[in-house]
């Protein structure tokens, strides 16, 4: 995106949907760390300021769609611009469902805060947030500098995501065979874990898509499942 | 008072030269243009056939308008003009010398030039960069979005990061002069946000943390005091098992200080060389007693006389002797272990790995993600080992250092723990 074009105009679209992009990622990312830290703090006061920010996602998805298929009927891209374009609107999706899982983690927190909850069941439910929340900037860090080298990483990462998923799903299930009070706050928390996971898949699909409108290639090699939680089963005590 | 006249006339006179030197300026400045077109007047003129005069008459005209017209961005132009060829340096040399992060952007906040501070504080920096895209806090947004208008004046803001290692800048924006570019100077304010932080999470994880032993500590002082008051074998073994839980308090005192001081540290300097051969081999040095207390045997496998990293010594020692004290506590079974240093892939991302190998009971797989996670322990009922933190103090500290850990275990056959880091 940044070759120019004999037409300024033009250049200033694919800008303007360069910068939308950013803006919405950084929306994302916000709106992620926020409902986090309103389920850690119990914070509702927060968990009700992410619901409302969602809204901000829908409306930048439209306008980056409506932008990316004028430029499409307008000047008719070719090659890498069209790539981008299209990339934007992938990415754009993406986001916004971003904010939607943000969101429905934020509008748990009432639930899960109505019995104060021990520390330790949230602990990995932070670090699977952070874990998650370092691939959306990395991805959108390369995003920003349409780079490909550092995008290496992503998969690894997605794998250690999944597989720390798999980890926090059997020790939630452990929690609530203990003690049957802990079902209903446990199974939000699942539910918060999945999210969590959700958005890293989806930061994931954005690497996947800046990788194919930079270099014009898809990324090598297939995304390889480490999410073992089909597998696990409540197993009986002592085993 | 003559003095003073004196003075007034000079400054007089130098207004007037000043004046003179401006117009001569100008129109050498302009010497083409004006060249081409009075050119271009006489030419139409002897095609049309029109008087001479007017067309002499239009140069002087030009002429004048060249001399006293002001001219857009003219001051900008002479300002840094004089500036650059009298005292022979550039602009990348003065941003350079501040220690804050400094970035020169344009209008559409592409970057023009950034200090080193800026590099080293945030990578991916290359000159065309949007500062939008790579700044996405919605503060930030916001300030960058008014820097791009064409009034714009200046303004301020916050920019927090929270991933990998959490920062906070005061963000200063200023236009410079009529230039059209922007300065953004970044001011780190993650200091006081750590030391709040640090003293929330203190207590948190303090007396999250204290209560269990200190639960147990209370119990066994009422028994000592009631039933078992003059039962001395079962006195003996309560005492011990107080001891142990005090010594595992002192411990949690200890990581929780040392993690919070990692915490407070500011970022790692580039420049800093530590050879890891030498803190490996230190750290096998210092805990050769903790070894032959627990009856295991290090063996060394470097394949390398010299590796070379950017960070603090004293970190890395500390990365190492903790994981090496877990080999050597965790692998008791397995009577030996292995620190093993390589090297892998090519430059840029030419990297040093050393690993510890235990060859104790292993680690059941899901734990396996989750080691590093803060009070996390494998063994949930028990825990007499450790106090949870010595992972996630190791993980802080290589994220400090760009670097990262990975870990493979097998159930029954033991454990092997790498440290990535980047080769300087």
């Amino acid at each position: 995106m940044q070759a120019s074009h004999i037409v300024r105009s033009y250049d200033d679209d694919l800008k303007f949907l360069a910068n939308r992009i950013a803006a919405m990622g950084g929306h994302a990312e916000r709106m992620v760390d926020d409902s986090i830290r309103a389920l850690v703090n119990m914070d509702q006061v927060l968990a009700r300021k992410v619901i409302a920010d969602d809204a901000v996602l829908d409306e930048g998805q439209r306008e980056i769609d409506e932008r990316a298929i004028l430029i499409i009927a307008r000047r008719q891209p070719l090659a890498g611009d069209l790539r981008a374009i299209i990339g934007a609107i992938r990415i754009a999706a993406d986001i916004e469902r971003i904010g939607d899982l943000g969101k429905n983690i934020a509008k748990r927190v009432v639930a899960v805060s109505e019995t104060r909850q021990p520390l330790r069941l949230f602990r990995g439910i932070e670090a699977l947030a952070e874990l998650t929340l370092t691939q959306l900037k990395d991805v959108l860090d390369s995003f920003a500098t349409q780079s490909v080298d550092r995008l290496g990483l992503v998969r690894d990462r997605d794998a250690r995501i999944d597989a720390m998923f798999t980890s926090l799903f059997r020790e939630l299930l452990t929690y609530m065979m203990e003690d049957p009070r802990n079902i209903t706050a446990c199974t939000h928390l699942l539910f918060c874990a999945k999210n969590i996971e959700r958005i890293g898949d989806h930061a994931t699909n954005i690497a996947e898509t800046v990788f194919y409108a930079v270099t014009g290639t898809l990324m090598p090699a297939e995304r390889p499942k480490h999410d073992k939680s089909p597998d696990v089963v409540a197993a009986p005590k002592g085993s | 008072m003559r003095a003073e006249g004196a003075a007034g006339l000079s400054e007089e006179a130098a207004g007037k030269e000043t004046l003179v030197a401006r117009a001569r300026s100008r129109l050498w400045r302009g010497r083409w243009i004006l060249g081409a077109a009075s050119l271009a007047l006489l030419a139409t003129s002897a095609m049309t056939g029109g008087p001479v005069f007017a067309a002499l008459a239009g140069m002087l005209f030009v002429t004048a308008v060249t001399v006293f017209l002001p001219a857009g961005g003219e001051s900008g132009r002479t300002a840094e003009g004089p500036a650059l060829r009298t005292a022979g340096f550039s602009t990348a040399d003065l941003i350079g010398a501040v220690r804050d992060p400094v970035i020169v952007v344009d209008q559409q906040t592409s970057v023009v030039e950034t200090n080193a501070a800026a590099r080293s504080a945030f990578l991916l920096l290359e000159p065309g960069t949007l500062l939008s895209l790579r700044f996405r806090s919605p503060e930030m947004q916001r300030l960058l979005q008014h820097l791009s208008e064409a009034g714009f004046e200046g303004g301020e803001a916050e920019y927090l990061e929270r991933v990998p290692i959490e920062r906070l800048y005061r963000v200063f924006a200023s236009p410079a002069g009529s230039s059209g570019l922007r300065v953004l100077v970044f001011r780190d304010r993650s200091e006081t946000r750590r030391i709040e932080r640090m003293r929330a999470d203190f207590v948190a994880n303090a007396s999250h943390e204290m209560r269990t032993p200190l639960a147990s500590i209370a119990g066994f002082i009422e028994t000592l005091r009631g039933s078992a008051r003059n039962d001395p074998a079962a006195r003996d073994s309560f005492l011990q098992i107080m001891q142990n839980q005090t010594d595992r308090m002192a411990r949690l005192i200890d990581d929780l200080l040392s993690l919070s001081r990692l915490e407070m540290k500011p970022l790692i300097d580039p420049d800093s060389r530590v050879d890891l051969v030498a803190v490996v081999n230190d750290v096998i040095g210092a805990l050769a007693p903790l070894a032959l207390d627990c009856e295991v045997a290090v063996t060394r496998e470097f394949a390398l006389d010299q590796a070379p990293v950017a960070g603090s010594r004293d970190e890395l020692f500390q990365v190492f002797e903790n994981l090496l004290q877990n080999a050597c506590k965790y692998g008791r079974s397995g009577a030996s272990a292995v620190v093993s240093i390589a090297e892998a892939g090519s430059a840029p991302s030419r990297e040093f790995q050393v690993t510890v190998t235990d060859f104790g009971p292993g680690i059941a797989e899901e734990h396996i993600p989750r080691l590093t996670e803060r009070f996390y322990r494998v063994d949930t009922n028990g825990s007499q080992k450790g106090t949870g933190l010595g992972l996630s103090i190791v993980k802080h500290i290589l994220t400090r250092h760009n670097g990262y850990l990975s870990i493979v275990s097998e159930l029954g056959k033991g454990s092997a723990f790498t440290v990535h880091l980047p080769a300087a």
